[in-house]
């Protein structure tokens, strides 16, 4: 955790940006930050995972969502949880940078699923006991890192950038798997919305709460930092006037075109529950 | 719950009962849901001849099917209702996409509007899955999240039982699936696995992973290994009845009080004692973890 070796990365450059000074909480490692942040008298609980060279899990030095980082989100988000049951519940904002899941024998042998099912579980309990969850994408969030750490909330926010990048998987490996070449899938995600690898087309799926434009990502100015802290506010207290659950995502008009057939499905199937 | 091994020499008791067994690997989702179902409960809920079609297959030149590879049933278990969501591992590897994944995402839904108007119901997830279809990649990802809440939700209520039955396994988001139930069932042809033994050969090298070696696969991510560590809770053999009898003494064990992914202060734990460097193979694991021993 020695603060000499601290790789830059968007994922610290927004959580300290956000977090405003305010004192880290100790995770006793180095690739997760935590803190609370006060924003207009409120404390605001951030979180975040950053590369962290020394990582003791070699696969997790490079900012990926390892074994230890799973369970640790789940740990300072259910800490958060705990100590707020009988008070106001804190927001709690997911910072998404994430390479990926660490790919690796020990990840396998030692239940990396289980770790990233964690972190999915304390964000949702989180939003189900009633703290404001939100997602602010800064950077990359591949494979599995996004349903772990950020698909959970209950608002999504992104920044409209050409690195912010949310796919279900590296393109070299969608490649092998599906049997395709890259220029492929290059080609495919130019006209298949959910292919596409840039958050503009994944903006049409409706599965965004907002798109934040016109901030610079990797450095960012005072004025665009308080943007940002704004527009994540705004959602804060959006949430807290409707909080319901992930539903925001399909009852939209960008969802009501892009994503029909997920409203039908479950239109239907309603119908036919009962005989 | 231990029912795979006997060292026993073969006997005729031995031999009849393998002859009375009727494999679930060998039938197709829709005739796993229709065994484990009571007999004449099966109804099976926006089957093929509504046509709930991926509208994405055909954009990418791959024939579509009318049930998206996912079966929803509901019927009785024992006597009780039960809704069965059931993953064809034979289409597109059981890949997770809009429609398939939207169906088990909605009918955990409904399962759960039943169980807070007091009308409970057993849900059970038969998962042969590759994980998110990456030919819809982003909007199956986007699903498979909504089935992650579903089932959060869910589990409060009533037990949420997951089945790995193999030969496909279950990988990628829908291992975080598996995870998240409160219960898990595998059969020794099972695997479980966030990272596909190719993608992590692909990802961190064939010195890390050789995606050929089934030894080494086996001995990390088999239902065997899985069930020993404590990954799983029922090891099973491929046997209809005996996956019958488990769901229901798996059930009738109600919501356990701490469900595996919520036993955070035990995991971290558990890893801080391991050295990366000089880590465990699948054999000491099991040593070092073994089954029953959770806090």
């Amino acid at each position: 955790m020695s603060s000499t070796t601290q790789v830059s990365s968007r994922g610290r450059t927004w959580f300290q940006a956000l977090a405003d000074k305010a004192q880290s909480v100790n995770t006793g490692l180095g690739s997760i930050v935590v803190a609370d942040a006060t924003w207009g008298g409120e404390r605001v609980r951030l979180l975040a995972i950053v590369p962290d060279p020394q990582n003791r899990f070699p696969r997790a030095r490079h900012g990926e969502l390892g074994l230890e980082e799973g369970w640790t989100l789940a740990h300072h988000v259910r800490e958060a949880i705990s100590a707020d049951r009988s008070g106001t519940k804190r927001p709690i904002i997911a910072i998404v940078d994430v390479q990926s899941q660490a790919y690796g024998r020990i990840e396998s042998l030692l239940g990396i699923h289980l770790s990233l099912a964690a972190a999915a579980d304390a964000y949702a309990t989180a939003r189900m006991a009633g703290h404001p969850v939100v997602a602010l994408i800064v950077g990359t969030a591949l494979s599995g890192g996004l349903l772990a750490h950020g698909d959970q909330a209950h608002r999504l926010l992104a920044l409209d950038d050409l690195q912010v990048v949310i796919q279900a998987m590296r393109k070299q490996s969608a490649a092998r798997v599906t049997r395709r070449t890259v220029e492929e899938l290059d080609e495919l995600g130019k006209t298949i919305i959910p292919m596409a690898y840039d958050i503009r087309q994944f903006a049409k799926l409706g599965l965004l709460h907002e798109l934040i434009t016109g901030v610079d990502a990797d450095a960012p100015s005072a004025a665009q930092i308080a943007r940002v802290k704004e527009r994540l506010a705004a959602a804060i207290a959006d949430i807290r006037k409707n909080p319901g659950d992930l539903t925001s995502r399909l009852n939209n008009p960008d969802a009501k075109v892009h994503r029909a057939a997920s409203i039908e499905v479950r239109r239907r199937l309603a119908e036919q529950w009962e005989v | 719950m231990h029912t795979t091994h006997d060292d026993n020499p073969i006997t005729k008791e031995r031999r009849d009962r393998f002859l009375k067994r009727q494999s679930i690997i060998e039938m197709r989702a829709r005739q796993r849901a229709q065994a484990i179902l009571d007999p004449g409960s099966f109804r099976e809920l926006l089957g093929p001849f509504d046509r709930m079609e991926s509208p994405w297959l055909p954009l990418e030149g791959i024939v579509p099917e009318s049930d998206d590879g996912v079966i929803v049933a509901r019927g009785q278990l024992g006597g009780r209702p039960a809704v069965i969501m059931a993953i064809e591992g034979a289409f597109q590897g059981g890949g997770m996409g809009e429609v398939s994944a939207s169906k088990i995402a909605g009918a955990l839904g409904l399962a759960r509007r039943d169980c807070e108007s007091g009308k409970p119901i057993l849900p059970v997830l038969l998962l042969e899955t590759g994980g998110v279809r990456l030919q819809e990649a982003n909007l199956g990802e986007a699903v498979v999240a909504e089935i992650h809440a579903e089932i959060i939700a869910l589990r409060r209520k009533v037990p949420v039982i997951g089945v790995i039955n193999g030969m496909v396994g279950c990988f990628g988001g829908m291992s975080i699936t598996a995870g998240l139930c409160s219960y898990l069932v595998v059969l020794p042809q099972a695997r479980l696995e966030l990272n596909g033994p190719e993608v992590i050969e692909q990802e961190a090298g064939i010195d890390e992973f050789d995606a050929s070696d089934k030894h080494l696969i086996w001995s990390l991510m088999g239902g065997e290994q899985r069930y020993e560590t404590g990954f799983a809770d029922a090891l099973i053999e491929d046997d209809v009845s005996a996956l019958r009898q488990t769901l229901q003494s798996l059930a009738a064990r109600g919501v356990p009080t701490r469900h595996r992914s919520e036993n955070v202060d035990e995991y971290r734990r558990r890893l801080a004692k391991i050295d990366p460097a000089a880590p465990p193979d699948g054999p000491g694991l099991r040593r070092i973890w073994p089954r029953g021993e959770m806090q």
